[in-house]
């Protein structure tokens, strides 16, 4: 297995720090960042989470945003998952101006162009894996029966089919976090925004939702948005992008990209029945 | 999101805490059944009082002959002797006035064979038995030629029928009594129960006015005259219009007080029903407040739900909910716990009447109409309880809301 292609930020920080698109130019990008600043007022005194970013994500891009944390990364994230407003500059999603949007049109952009996938997974408790997945259909009036049949189907392309009716405490993490992305895609969003979604797995778990991710970037020409902090994980992705103190430090195509499917056959099975354990 | 869905939602998340579910309904519960109960309680005993006011009669007008104060010195009630037979005959001259029956009477000893009984001899007309709307259940009541010719006939009423006749006995045609003049028997009164004040109406006989006035009282004038008016709404003016012409009979000087007293069933049951409606608003009042508490109880279960639920709050809004639709969300809870609550509210309170009036034997009675106002004060209670979680829930930052631990 090959080691230490993206060693340290250091490393990435001196190479070159241009645009890298590696996508056809001329089209609209996905995302298109200009001079974004972030203050966050805090009474004493200001805090300058971004300070002045500007980045363009195109159709079918894999990019894994690193940084260590107080970097702005989270505080990006939450610009782009239009979580929040931007104190200054732009943010076009697909071509339009979010940033300038009211709460309700920002709620609308998050039900239909955004896919979250977190961490801690995030699902409503004693609820099945069908209805967490059907929770984003609810807010944008789509019937019974199509959210039924549209939440049946992104299971299945996670993998979980058979487990609809579970609750999330009878799935493992793993299985949680394939609800969790099957749950992302189901408005089939513009863009996945997953923020350090193998932070609460063992590494072949990991490597089991970075194959997702990979299979919906390479089968569905998906649009992947990667925060994390392991050089590891950042590898799966096609570009990354690094943070540090409010700016963008380094911007750079993987050249060493890793293939999950490939690195799951060589990594041992230690516990094959682990979800079925769970479940029992 | 549509209704039906939000109103699902909000069940299911009732539904994952049974226990604190229930225990919130039941401040709800508690409160709507006290207040069910009790305005049940309050209803049904001014219903009972309604019912014997109008069993008095017929759209009633009574005139009393007055009390006399003659030079500082009363005389009581019914000591005039101004009333006489030809006010009557004037009253029933009036367009508004469908009966009218003289009265006077006397308490007399009464005798039959080795029986005797002491009750009020009454004297009055044909249409007494129509005004006071009490039927002749034997015999029949006598006639305006008895009237006329004064004759000695009477009417019993039941009590008189027990104590003067042993069981099974037929009183019919059967000579009594009464001041040492023979009476025969024409007609027995169906039992009428005790009036509203007390007495027992049953321990009465009744006879033509003009024989108590000729024949056992010997005087030329009345003590009331009893009056029907043609409907409920020409009672008051049938009172108005009695009141001016004896008035004008007894040629009183404007500045002279009624030398008669005048009634009507209505004024007798409106007084009957601002009391009982000051009694119930009473008790009702006193029991809302534990409506009241119940819907404290139901914000502060709400606070602490969205508390507990501050990260689904977050992930909801995430996905794409609205503040309004997190907003629905808890304030739908809210409201559908404190309906459900005031459902089964209204389930024990009219468990709880129907236990008052079995075991205590006290008439309740549940107006359509206070079902309807526990149903919408119970959701009215939910959407003011409500609505500050709620707000609070839809006020929340996303970002603050899926870092919360």
């Amino acid at each position: 297995m090959p080691e230490n292609v993206l060693q340290s930020e250091a490393e990435l920080e001196s190479q070159s720090s241009g645009v890298i698109t590696g996508v056809m130019p001329g089209a609209t990008p996905v995302i298109q960042i200009e001079n974004l600043h972030k203050t966050y007022d805090l009474g004493e005194i200001q805090v300058h989470a971004l300070r002045g970013i500007s980045l363009s994500i195109y159709q079918g891009e894999f990019v894994a945003i690193m940084g260590a944390s107080g970097s702005g990364k989270s505080t990006l994230m939450n610009l782009i998952g239009c979580l929040d407003r931007p104190t200054r500059g732009n943010y076009f999603l697909d071509g339009q101006d979010v940033s300038k949007l009211s709460k309700v049109d920002l709620a609308h952009i998050r039900n239909r162009k955004i896919g979250f996938v977190f961490q801690g997974f995030n699902l409503l408790s004693r609820t099945s894996a069908l209805e967490n997945v059907e929770l984003p259909m609810i807010y944008c009036g789509i019937p019974h029966a199509e959210r039924s049949r549209r939440a049946h189907e992104a299971l299945l392309s996670v993998g979980l089919e058979g487990r609809e009716g579970h609750h999330p405490a009878q799935l493992s993490g793993g299985q949680q976090q394939r609800v969790a992305i099957a749950r992302s895609l189901v408005n089939n969003p513009s863009l996945v925004v997953a923020d350090e979604p193998t932070g609460n797995l063992d590494s072949r778990t990991s490597v089991e939702i970075m194959e997702i991710f990979q299979r919906l970037n390479n089968e569905r020409n998906m649009t992947i948005l990667l925060v994390t902090h392991e050089p590891d994980i950042a590898r799966y992705a096609k570009r990354v992008v690094v943070f540090r103190d409010g700016k963008l430090r380094k911007d750079s195509l993987v050249e060493d990209r890793l293939d999950a499917a490939r690195v799951l056959v060589d990594l041992p099975i230690v516990d094959d029945d682990d979800d079925d354990e769970k479940e029992a | 999101m549509d209704f039906r869905a939000i109103f699902r939602v909000a069940l299911k998340a009732l539904a994952r805490n049974k226990m604190r579910t229930i225990l919130t309904m039941l401040g709800i519960i508690i409160g709507v059944g006290a207040v069910i109960c009790t305005v049940a309680i309050g209803e049904g005993a001014s219903n009972q009082v309604q019912e014997q006011i109008a069993s008095l009669g017929d759209n009633m007008v009574m005139v009393f002959a007055g009390s006399v104060n003659s030079h500082g010195v009363h005389m009581g009630s019914q000591a005039t002797k101004t009333l006489t037979p030809g006010d009557a005959q004037a009253i029933a001259q009036i367009p508004f006035v469908k009966y009218v029956s003289p009265g006077t009477g006397a308490g007399e000893q009464i005798v039959y064979q080795d029986q005797n009984w002491f009750s009020g001899v009454q004297g009055q007309g044909p249409a007494y038995f129509k005004i006071r709307e009490w039927p002749v259940i034997e015999g029949s009541p006598f006639t305006q030629h008895d009237v006329q010719s004064a004759s000695n006939v009477c009417v019993l009423g039941q009590t008189v029928v027990d104590n003067l006749f042993a069981d099974g006995e037929n009183p019919i045609g059967k000579i009594i009594n009464i001041h040492g003049l023979p009476f025969r028997v024409v007609g027995v009164l169906a039992p009428k129960g005790q009036a509203p004040w007390g007495q027992d109406e049953d321990d009465t006989i009744i006879v033509p006015y003009t024989t108590v006035m000729k024949k056992l009282a010997g005087v030329s004038w009345l003590h009331s005259i009893q009056a029907s008016a043609t409907s409920a709404r020409t009672v008051v003016p049938a009172e108005e219009q009695i009141e001016a012409l004896l008035r004008q009979r007894h040629h009183l000087r404007p500045d002279e007080d009624d030398d008669f007293i005048i009634r009507s069933t209505l004024d007798i049951a409106n007084a009957q029903a601002q009391s009982g409606r000051v009694l119930t608003l009473l008790l009702a009042s006193v029991a809302s407040v534990s409506l009241l508490v119940g819907g404290i109880g139901i914000m502060n279960i709400m606070l602490v739900s969205v508390t507990e639920r501050t990260r689904e709050i977050g992930v909801r809004m995430a996905v794409g909910a609205t503040e309004s639709d997190v907003q629905n969300q808890f304030l739908s809870e809210a409201v559908v716990l404190s309906l459900l609550g005031g459902t089964m509210g209204i389930l024990a309170g009219v468990f709880g009447s129907m236990l008052v009036a079995d075991m205590l034997h006290w008439p309740t009675l549940i107006p359509p109409i206070a079902i309807a106002i526990a149903v919408v004060f119970s959701a009215a209670v939910g959407v003011f309880f409500g609505y500050y979680p709620a707000r609070k829930a839809a006020r929340l930052d996303p970002i603050e809301a899926l870092r919360y631990e």
